[in-house]
C-alpha cells in the first residue's frame, strides 16, 4: 500500500507528511507534480506550502499541474485524497471540494496550535475518531478563512461534509475560538463520498509527543486505513 | 492588443483588507468613505486584431484560471 505525497514547486511540508505516514506504517513516496501516471498509488496527500508561489491565488496554478488529472481520477475511483493547508486550497481550486480559502479575518498569518472538534466520522480524515473528539493541531496559514456559496454550505451540512470545526479546548464553539473567521467555524470538509477531504491545520505536525500533541496521528491513521486495500 | 482584467471580491464576502483600510481612511478624517474593496488588475497582451474575439478569449481565461467564480467577479476591457 503506497500513499503518494505530491510535491509542487514551493511545497514545503512534504517530508513531514512522509515521516508521519511512515510512523503509521504506510509506505509514503514523494510524487513530483509533473507526474502524469499514478498507477500503483493507493492514496494521495497534497501537503502544505506555497505551490507555485501562491501566485494569482493559492492553489490556482497548481490545479493545472499534470498530476492533478490523476488526483481527480483517484478521487473519482473512491481512493483517499487529502489536502492539508495549501493542499486543501488546491483541492478547492480544482473543484474536488467546494468553496475557497480567503485571507484570515484578522489579516495576520496564524501559526499556533488550535483545537478542532470532530463533527463527522464519515470521511477518510476522521473515520478513526469519534464525533465530539477535541484535537489539538497546529495551524499555519494566512489564507485559512473558509468561504462557500450558501448552496454549497447547505449541501455540506446535509451530507455531513463538515468534518472539523475550530472550537475552544472544552469543545465549545464561539467567535473567539474561530482563529481565522472561517464560515461556520469550518476547519475541514469532505466530499459526499467522504474519500476527498481537506483541512487547514497540519495533522502531520502533531504525531509525536515531542511535538506537543499526537492528535494529528488519529486523522492520518484514518487516511492510512482508507488507503489499505480491502481484504478479499 | 491589450486587454485589462479587473478582479474583485464578490459582494457580500468579507474583505478584511478593505475593512481595515476604510478604518484607516476614517481615522485620517475621510468620514464619507462607506466601503473599500480590494481587487487586482491583470493586463493581458494578446495577439489579436478583433476586439470582440480578444474580449471573448480573455473572458474564457478568467473563467478557467484568472478568476475564481466562487469568490470573485471579473470585468474584461479591451484597451487598444
Amino acid at each position: 500500500m503506497t500513499v503518494g505525497v505530491v510535491v509542487f514547486p514551493g511545497t514545503n511540508c512534504e517530508h513531514d507528511v512522509v515521516h508521519a505516514l511512515g510512523l503509521l506504517g504506510a509506505d509514503a513516496e514523494l510524487v513530483w507534480h509533473r507526474e502524469g501516471d499514478l498507477t500503483g498509488i493507493d492514496g494521495i496527500v497534497l501537503p502544505g506550502g506555497f505551490a507555485h508561489g501562491d501566485y494569482l491565488r493559492t492553489g490556482a496554478i497548481a490545479r493545472f499541474s499534470p498530476v492533478m488529472s490523476e488526483v481527480a481520477r483517484l478521487a473519482a475511483e473512491g481512493r483517499p485524497v487529502l489536502g492539508i493547508c495549501n493542499g486543501f486550497q488546491i483541492l478547492c481550486e480544482a473543484g474536488l471540494l467546494p468553496g475557497a480559502l480567503v485571507t484570515n479575518r484578522n489579516l495576520r498569518f496564524i501559526c499556533r496550535p488550535v483545537t478542532v472538534r470532530v463533527e463527522s466520522t464519515g470521511s477518510v480524515l476522521t473515520a478513526a475518531c469519534e464525533v465530539g473528539d477535541v484535537l489539538c493541531i497546529p495551524l499555519n496559514s494566512y489564507e485559512g478563512n473558509y468561504v462557500a456559496p450558501e448552496a454549497d454550505l447547505a449541501a455540506l451540512e446535509a451530507q455531513d461534509g463538515i468534518v472539523l470545526r475550530y472550537c475552544a479546548p472544552d469543545g465549545s464553539l464561539s467567535a473567539d475560538a474561530n482563529p481565522n473567521g472561517s464560515t461556520a467555524a469550518i476547519a475541514g470538509i469532505a466530499n459526499a463520498a467522504g474519500n476527498v477531504a481537506g483541512l487547514m491545520p497540519h495533522p502531520e505536525r502533531a504525531v509525536e509527543a515531542i511535538l506537543g500533541s499526537t492528535d494529528g496521528a488519529r486523522l492520518l491513521e484514518s487516511l492510512v486505513t482508507a488507503a489499505r486495500p480491502v481484504p478479499a | 492588443m491589450i486587454v485589462q482584467v479587473s478582479i474583485s471580491r464578490k459582494a457580500g464576502l468579507s474583505d478584511p483588507e478593505g475593512v481595515e483600510t476604510r478604518r484607516a481612511l476614517r481615522d485620517l478624517g475621510y468620514d464619507s468613505v462607506d466601503a473599500v474593496r480590494f481587487g487586482r488588475t491583470i493586463t493581458v497582451e494578446i495577439d489579436a486584431t478583433d476586439p470582440a474575439a480578444a474580449e471573448q478569449a480573455v473572458s474564457e481565461m478568467c473563467e478557467r484560471l484568472l478568476a475564481n467564480p466562487v469568490i470573485e467577479d471579473y470585468r474584461v476591457e479591451v484597451m487598444q
